[in-house]
């Protein structure tokens, strides 16, 4: 029987990376907030690789805590390995990738929510939105537990992951479930469709988990972590753990061959499976037929966690059959013995379209009912994190009465992330790349803090004390930058044999320290030699003061793309505009411009079969139409 | 709709035997036909898409003025995607005119430069690409200039643009997955292929601008002054190339006092030729103002004909003049070859020029005779100068015998503009010409950007900072392309490498 079990302002619909950044931030900002979870156990469960991180989920990361969000903090709190990828390739795409162990990762982060004022924490099926009003005036007012209790709230965040409609595939076998065999959520969909909210299914999948104590590591390199470990947070301190490695094998001719014999059996071939999967994250099968001519592929053995003997098989995905997933496995090297504890899946899911959503992640056609994560059609843990911290942000400023919080292409990997999504919608799941921004090179992972911890300490979720602490780091990278832009060292003996150790071109004159700097060859430690008023500073200072110096030329150049990319973004198109009267445009311009709306004409122009064309069509009518006001 | 008034204009160039066409598009188009037509059907019963015989009647004084043949086209099918009249008239320019100022007198707006292409293109009946084109068609001076707008239009040069951006994505596809997968076991992006890559892009890209070049010089014309001392044939060379009595010519030194400008087809060239007044030194003020003038022609020339009068020899204005041209490109013509036989048996003066006597018969003598005289000339044996050819020596400038009496030379100056300005390919290579300015400027752009690149490799910067200039230069020719890169890029990365956990 339907009851009134509560009243709320921000109701979070999931605990996965999402649903607990959202939470975190709603209830931060003062909202009196509830989420829910399937199960209290899978809190911030990781599904598929016991890791965060990597390139530009990396830089996600970062952002989210410069914020004021969590994930960097636990994951800081739970790593178990760390290394810095890209070490040689620029500043722009070092990221930083951890092995977490995955309970303590789960066990910190619900203690976390725990502990959070204003934050309940119940384990409930939602099952149910309600939503009141028509037209513009459409709004959610509660959601319905499966029990009965339906609980009232201002705002919404859905965060249902891959739970939502979930179907696990393995070979012929397909089970109604959701992730690590947790109960799916089978009802919530029907309520969304019925109040016009467009779904579709995607697919993803994992590989076996397998018992370390049946490996032959003989047969295996190792895979150790960095030497110095670089904390995800700008706020933890030096991180010193025992770091555990892991391990790399090799597919062989084998392996292809037990997975060619049976590939008539597996679901993404027969049709068993409807959902679109990724590329980047293909299933071994995958890989073996589109690749048909590549010899051999990697597999990477990853620790679960320390107390635990379950070893996650990175590479080897699959939703082939559960005998064929054991015979194929049994090729690899050092598996031949091989004890399988978990059997691999592919799983599939219902996402919203994400065109439905503005850049706030709110419904458009649903007043307060905000969306983060896998459901939006991404994947990744650090990709939905990042959706549930503005989602949960947006959700908290809406009940408050504040303005959305945007972030733009040109502040944040997460602006990269959420405009992809809404403007250009999803035909597979969503990962970030350090190739998706434009402006790589000023969105940085060591810079997160100077671009984004202004605008947390603004929202409230950075605490005074931090954001004095990081005004003073500010500061003192301008003073360092200015001191050697304004330096001049004199020749002589000890810059000449800088010099010449250096390989670097020789001056007859005196040289600023900036100059100095500027060439490739010489580091900001390098000039301690001809530099003997240097001030004792911390490492993330002299990282920004080098960085700066060093690629300024760049920086600039970006700087000027970006000043560009805000006049179009800065162009706004009126929310009445009907571009059915438009007469120039394309009939696919029109309908796409029409069902996206787009807020400016930087936005237009980024939507996937509007082109250069239509936008002058569009900006001409603009002109006029501003004009005629 | 953007626009509701009706426009019109004469749609076919001036000139052109007569024939030409006066467009009208847009509401009133049918209206304001029905008004100044007669014949067997009025506009309103006519069909769409037909021609029909008939007269243009003017209303104020009922005067036939051409007779016709009327074209009625209803929207949308038609190029403005408005209704549009085409009158086809036969009676020259004047009565073209006449119709026209009729038609406008109706309600039609005089239309713009390229007006009826701009409707096109915002009632989407045209792409941007064809539109400039289109309207590079319109501006074209020369058959070949059409002929490569035309190219342009059906996508010749997008064809090539395409390939060299094709290249580049594909470049910056492995370059990004390089960066993006730096665990994936696929073969990484090498110092040497990325190397190669960019300079393959950079030799492609500035083929394509000096195509350019071209393109510009038959979209735009040459620039082309002719300048010398007075009186040494400025003027009948410009009468020569325009065919026609356009400057005044005299003996006496100074006629021309201003500057004339003519537009010449020449091979497929247009040549935008001033003539100057004379450089001399003079203190006549309006002499002064002709020379300043020259002096500021010259500085805006492309070209720079200079005359000599072979008779006169290499004098020290002579010298002066060369001077002033510095390095433009030039061409010398030792004009009146045909007086110098007359100069020698009225003149006999020069001391050390062979005897002429008798030689003149003969033709082939006479001419080798010329010839002699002006290896003289150039070799600064006449009156003891030896200016000219140290100021030529080296420079590859052509030194063309001509007369203007009997037009000698004139041939050889046309080949000798076309290899100046075309390499002499002025048929060959259309396809990949570029005309239009804002290609070119974004050709140049993504050049540029590939420089860039080119140098941040050599200085050892790191592959990020690499990627960001290949991708600026992907950007540019996408502008004119019209195709976006980041999502291409995609499709590269994931059909090209195998990636993923």
């Amino acid at each position: 029987m339907d009851y009134i079990a509560g009243n709320y302002d921000v109701i979070v619909v999931g605990a996965g990376h999402a649903g607990c950044e959202a939470a975190l931030a709603s209830a931060r900002l003062g909202c009196r907030t509830a989420i829910f979870v399937m199960n209290l156990d899978s809190i911030a469960n990781m599904p598929c690789n016991p890791s965060v991180g990597g390139t530009g989920k990396g830089h996600l990361v970062r952002e989210i805590d410069a914020l004021g969000g969590e994930m960097g903090k636990v994951t800081d709190k739970s790593l178990i390995q760390l290394k810095v990828l890209n070490k040689a390739k620029g500043p722009a795409v070092y990221s930083l990738r951890a092995q977490v162990d995955r309970k303590k990762y789960h066990a910190i982060m619900k203690n976390t929510l725990e502990m959070q004022e204003n934050l309940d924490i119940k384990q409930a099926e939602i099952v149910e939105i309600i939503v009141e009003g028509e037209g513009d005036k459409r709004h959610i007012t509660a959601v319905k537990a499966r029990t009965g209790a339906i609980y009232s709230c201002k705002a919404a965040v859905l965060a249902t992951g891959t739970y939502l409609g979930g179907k696990v595939i393995i070979g012929d076998v397909s089970i109604e479930s959701g992730p690590d065999g947790l109960f799916p959520a089978k009802m919530l969909a029907e309520s969304l469709k019925k109040h016009g909210i467009e779904l579709f299914r995607f697919k993803t999948g994992t590989p076996a988990r397998i018992n370390r104590r049946s490996i032959d590591f003989s047969k295996a390199v190792e895979q150790p972590g960095d030497d110095v470990i670089t904390p995800f947070s700008f706020e933890t301190g030096k991180i010193e753990i025992e770091q555990v490695p892991c391990w790399l094998i090799h597919t062989n001719e084998e392996t292809h061959k037990v997975i060619r014999d049976n590939l008539h059996r597996s679901p993404l071939y027969s049709g068993a499976i409807e959902g679109i999967g990724t590329r980047y994250c293909p299933s071994i099968e995958d890989k073996i037929v589109k690749f048909a001519d590549k010899p051999s592929h990697q597999v990477f053995i990853e620790p679960m966690g320390l107390n635990t003997q379950e070893m996650y098989l990175q590479g080897m995905s699959s939703s082939l059959p559960e005998d064929v997933q054991v015979q194929m496995i049994k090729t690899l090297p050092g598996l031949e013995n091989v004890s399988i504890m978990r059997t691999g899946y592919a799983i599939e899911y219902y996402c919203v379209n994400p065109a439905q959503l503005d850049t706030s992640l709110e419904l458009k056609n649903t007043g307060g009912l905000f969306c983060a994560g896998q459901i939006n059609g991404s994947s990744g843990y650090e990709e939905a994190a990042a959706q549930g911290l503005i989602a949960g942000i947006n959700a908290a400023h809406k009940v408050l009465g504040r303005p959305k919080l945007v972030l733009d292409r040109s502040q944040a990997y997460i602006g990269v992330l959420i405009d992809d999504l809404v403007t250009k919608g999803v035909r597979e799941p969503y990962r970030i790349m350090t190739s998706r921004a434009e402006y790589r090179l000023l969105l940085r992972q060591d810079n997160a803090d100077l671009r984004l911890t202004p605008i947390g300490y603004e929202i409230g979720l950075i605490s005074k004390e931090r954001y004095e602490k990081f005004l003073r780091k500010w500061e003192a990278i301008n003073r360092e930058i200015e001191r050697l832009q304004k330096t001049t060292v004199p020749p002589g003996e000890k810059l000449s044999s800088l010099l010449e150790k250096k390989n670097s071109t020789p001056v007859k004159t005196g040289i600023k320290l900036a100059e100095l700097l500027k060439r490739p060859e010489i580091s900001y430690e390098d000039l301690a030699e001809v530099d003997s008023e240097r001030p004792e500073l911390d490492y993330q200072v002299r990282e920004q003061v080098a960085i700066a110096i060093k690629y300024e030329g760049y920086i600039k150049r970006q700087m000027q793309q970006v000043e560009q990319f805000k006049k179009l973004e800065n162009r706004k198109i009126p929310d009445d505009i009907d571009y059915e009267a438009i007469h120039g445009l394309r009939i696919e311009a029109r309908q796409k411009l029409g069902k996206i709306r787009p807020l400016s004409v930087g936005q237009a122009s980024r939507i996937a079969g509007v082109s250069p064309a239509d936008i002058a069509v569009l900006m001409i009518y603009l002109e006029k139409y501003t004009g005629k006001k | 709709m953007l626009y509701n008034d009706t426009i019109a204009a004469v749609s076919t160039p001036y000139g052109s035997g007569g024939i030409g066409i006066v467009r009208i598009s847009g509401d009133k188009a049918f209206e304001i036909a029905e008004k100044i037509f007669k014949g067997k059907r009025s506009v309103k019963e006519m069909k769409s898409h037909t021609i029909n015989y008939g007269k243009i009647i003017d209303d104020l004084d009922g005067s036939v003025l051409d007779e016709v043949l009327l074209t009625k086209m209803e929207k949308p099918n038609t190029f403005t995607r408005e209704d549009v009249v085409e009158i086809n008239c036969h009676g020259g320019i004047i009565v073209l005119k006449k119709v026209l100022e009729l038609v406008t007198r109706h309600g039609a707006r005089l239309a713009g430069p390229g007006e009826f292409t701009k409707r096109a293109f915002l009632n989407g009946r045209i792409d941007l690409a064809q539109a400039e084109a289109v309207i590079d068609i319109i501006n074209a001076k020369t058959a070949l200039s059409s002929k490569a707008a035309l190219a342009q239009l059906e996508g010749a040069l997008s064809e090539k643009i395409k390939e060299i951006r094709d290249e580049l994505v594909e470049l910056v596809a492995h370059v990004e997955s390089t960066l993006d997968f730096p665990e994936e076991d696929f073969d990484k992006i090498t110092g040497e292929s990325l190397y190669k890559g960019m300079e393959k892009a950079r030799e492609e890209l500035s083929g394509l601008l000096s195509k350019f070049d071209k393109g510009k010089v038959i979209m735009e014309g040459v620039n082309a002054v002719i300048i010398g001392r007075p009186n040494v044939g400025k003027s009948s060379l410009l009468n020569r190339l325009t065919g026609r009595n356009r400057a005044i010519v005299t003996d006496i030194p100074g006629t021309t006092r201003d500057t004339i400008e003519e537009y010449i087809n020449m091979g497929g060239i247009p040549l935008n030729i001033i003539d100057t007044a004379g450089i001399r030194e003079t203190s006549d003020l309006v002499e002064k103002i002709g020379a300043e003038k020259t002096m500021k022609a010259i500085e805006s020339a492309d070209l720079v004909i200079m005359m000599i009068d072979t008779g006169e020899g290499f004098t020290p204005a002579d010298a002066a003049i060369l001077q002033l041209i510095g390095e433009k490109k030039k061409i010398i013509m030792l004009n009146k070859i045909d007086l110098v036989e007359k100069q020698e048996d009225l003149k006999g003066a020069n001391p050390n020029s062979r005897g002429l006597n008798g030689l003149r018969d003969s033709r082939l003598e006479g001419n080798e005779l010329i010839d002699n005289k002006l290896s003289e000339l150039i070799d600064g044996k006449i009156k003891g100068n030896g200016e000219l050819k140290g100021m030529i020596q080296g420079a590859g400038i052509a030194v063309i015998k001509s007369s203007m009496k009997d037009g000698r030379g004139m041939e050889e100056l046309e080949k000798e503009i076309s290899r100046l300005f075309m390499e002499g390919e002025i048929e060959a290579g259309i396809e990949g010409i570029m005309t239009n300015v804002r290609h070119a400027s974004l050709v140049e752009k993504a050049l540029n950007s590939v420089n860039d690149a080119i140098s941040a490799y050599h200085a050892n910067i790191t592959l990020d900072c690499i990627a960001i200039d290949i991708r600026n230069a992907v950007n540019y020719l996408g502008e004119i392309t019209g195709e976006n890169i980041s999502d291409e890029i995609l499709e590269r990365i994931f059909s090209r490498f195998c990636i993923g956990k």
